[in-house]
């Protein structure tokens, strides 16, 4: 493990909202005394991570998932706690510290909607003060692992989402920064390109060492990306760990899809349940450290007409909503 | 400063520069509505000065104050600027804080690029029309005259100067204020009037009662305007406009200097939530 490259030590962030109750008469109170709710977005989150490791941060809507990317990029004050990247304290230094970095918004755009792509890089690198030959090596390399060449000359604001998430994809690299921020860099993307986007990802990260961290609410970026994930719920950290620690953790059963020849009778097999019966076929859902997978089947099939049997395990989404609901933290 | 401190700064006022000139539809309706608002003040600052009063300003000079204005009026900074407005509203102004360039210089290269390159897509026809067309059409008396002299053209332009540096300085006091109220209407409503009544442009404010004279002269709304357009006919002259213009960096300095100021207090305030 090399050296910690963000450490982030017991963040917390709190914002003053503005309420008032419906009704034209709570309005004028409203005008004279103004109510504030205090909003905790993040309570005493901590956590470091290694350089070149790629961190996934999921959480349900609101749990402070872009709050902590925020912090981490220089853009959010934290009310209290410490953070250090790279060194620098992103808040302190921001200037020197968002040299440093590149960053992608799903939701946004940092590129400038009337101006052609090329053109948009161009300012970029004269805003990161980029050295030509340095750019024109980053840029053409850009362009072909991206794809980009046929979009260069188009307006940003003409192209397709998947297009632009390419191109923002590109521009957040353009400086060669050393931490990549994606805040659901996949959102509304189809299939396609979002396969483009974990593949270029994933290389960026085992060929140039570049630290990423990704949040996201597509569990299959997770799965196909990371070895680690840190599970944000109200503010919290709620798991630090990687993705099969957490499925142990929260839903470890298995499920077994057995096909028979005929329609079976009735099946009761201790340590399972039963949990989808349609006609010749049946979904077992069995814990593997009450009775192992083998044992189960050599049971099903001592006593049935077994035609073909599957195992598999929960889609991660389920997982993911299973650990939600333990922690009680459903959007 | 060395050129690369300043290349970002310029790379964003050069491409904002350019995009703004594409802008020729907008500027051709502002040219026609500009057109009609300065005819129509010809027309009552003719009646108003031809009658037997001793104005302090003489018809030539209300003539070229009139249209110069009308061609000027985009260097007014009458309205905070609409992108970033609308990156108030939706919150993406918190991604500016990504850039790493330091956010007043950053917003006031964009400033100046508004305050430069949308007032001469419209100052050129403007001039061309009231210097040439109107003269050739027989009513020069109605048109704008040349400059009072070779002095009076060199401290214009000087004054032009100054009037961007000041007109740059206020539109970013704007882009503050619309993100320390996160939104642009009350400040588009408060400040319209001001700098459209506090330049003269509405009327020359020479042309103002006495008493108020001291107090227009001074206040840092005179440098946009009405600086160099009394500079330019020859009402102001000599010292008296070396000094105007000195007024006008005063104040551009001043409000540069508010600026910085009150920058960090602005975006630590800003705090985008949501996502």
């Amino acid at each position: 493990m090399s050296r910690p490259l963000i450490v982030v030590d017991r963040l917390s962030k709190s914002f003053r909202v503005a309420e008032r109750k419906s009704g034209a008469l709570n309005a004028l109170a409203g005008l004279v005394r103004r109510r504030y709710r205090e909003v905790h977005a993040l309570e005493e989150v901590s956590f470091t991570l290694a350089e070149g490791e790629l961190l996934g941060l999921i959480g349900p809507n609101g749990a402070g998932k872009s709050t902590t990317i925020k912090i981490l990029c220089g853009i959010l004050e934290p009310t209290s706690g410490r953070c250090i990247v790279n060194g620098l304290v992103p808040w302190r230094d921001r200037v020197r510290h968002v040299a440093r970095i590149g960053a992608v918004f799903g939701q946004r755009t940092q590129l400038w909607w009337d101006l052609p792509v090329i053109e948009s890089f161009d300012l970029l690198r004269d805003i990161y003060r980029v050295p030509s030959d340095r750019y024109r090596a980053t840029r053409d390399e850009l362009i072909a692992r991206l794809e980009l060449s046929s979009v260069l000359d188009t307006p940003v604001r003409q192209l397709s989402l998947g297009q632009r998430m390419r191109c923002e994809i590109a521009a957040s690299l353009l400086h060669e920064p050393q931490v990549l921020f994606l805040d659901e860099p996949t959102i509304g993307l189809d299939a396609v390109a979002k396969l483009a986007v974990r593949d270029f990802v994933k290389r960026l990260n085992n060929t140039r060492g570049v630290t990423v961290i990704l949040t996201t609410h597509d569990m299959h970026d997770i799965e196909a990306l990371t070895e680690r994930v840190i599970v944000i719920g109200k503010g919290s950290v709620l798991a630090d760990g990687t993705l099969a620690g957490l499925r142990r953790g929260a839903l470890a059963e298995r499920r077994l899809r057995v096909h028979f020849s005929g329609e079976p009778a009735a099946i009761e097999i201790p340590g399972t349940t039963v949990r989808e019966r349609d006609g010749r076929s049946i979904e077992l859902a069995f814990d593997p450290r009450a009775i192992s997978a083998h044992r189960l089947i050599a049971q099903v099939a001592a006593a049935f007409d077994v035609e073909d049997v599957h195992i598999e395990e929960p889609p991660i989404e389920e997982v993911i909503a299973r650990f939600y609901a333990q922690h009680a933290v459903e959007a | 400063m060395t050129s690369t401190t300043l290349r970002p700064y310029s790379a964003v006022f050069r491409a904002r520069f350019q995009l703004l000139l594409q802008y020729r539809a907008a500027a051709f309706a502002g040219f026609a509505t500009q057109c009609w608002w300065g005819t129509i003040r010809v027309m009552v600052f003719t009646a108003f000065l031809s009658g037997p009063v001793a104005s302090p300003m003489t018809l030539r000079e209300t003539m070229d104050y009139i249209w110069l204005g009308q061609a000027l009026l985009m260097m007014l900074p009458w309205s905070a600027d609409p992108e970033l407005s609308r990156m108030v509203r939706s919150g993406d102004v918190a991604y500016e804080r990504l850039r790493p360039l330091e956010t007043y210089s950053y917003w006031y290269a964009r400033a100046i690029a508004r305050r430069t390159a949308t007032p001469l897509l419209r100052a050129i026809p403007m001039v061309l029309m009231a210097s040439v067309l109107l003269p050739s059409l027989g009513l020069a008396k109605w048109g704008l005259s040349a400059p009072a002299g070779f002095g009076a053209a060199a401290m214009f332009a000087l004054s032009l100067v100054f009037v961007v540096a000041l007109a740059g300085a206020f539109s970013t006091m704007l882009d503050l204020l619309v993100v320390a109220s996160l939104s642009e209407r009350g400040v588009n409503i408060i400040v319209a009037p001001l700098s459209i009544v506090f330049s003269g442009s509405l009327i020359p404010l020479p042309l103002l009662p006495d008493w108020l004279q001291p107090l227009m002269r001074n206040q840092p709304f005179a440098g946009l305007l009405d600086t160099p357009l009394r500079i330019y006919s020859g009402h102001l002259a000599g010292w008296a406009a070396l000094f105007a213009i000195a007024r006008q960096a005063f104040w551009a300095a001043a409000l540069i200097g508010l600026g910085r100021a009150i920058e960090g207090r602005v975006m630590r305030r800003l705090q985008t939530q949501g996502g």
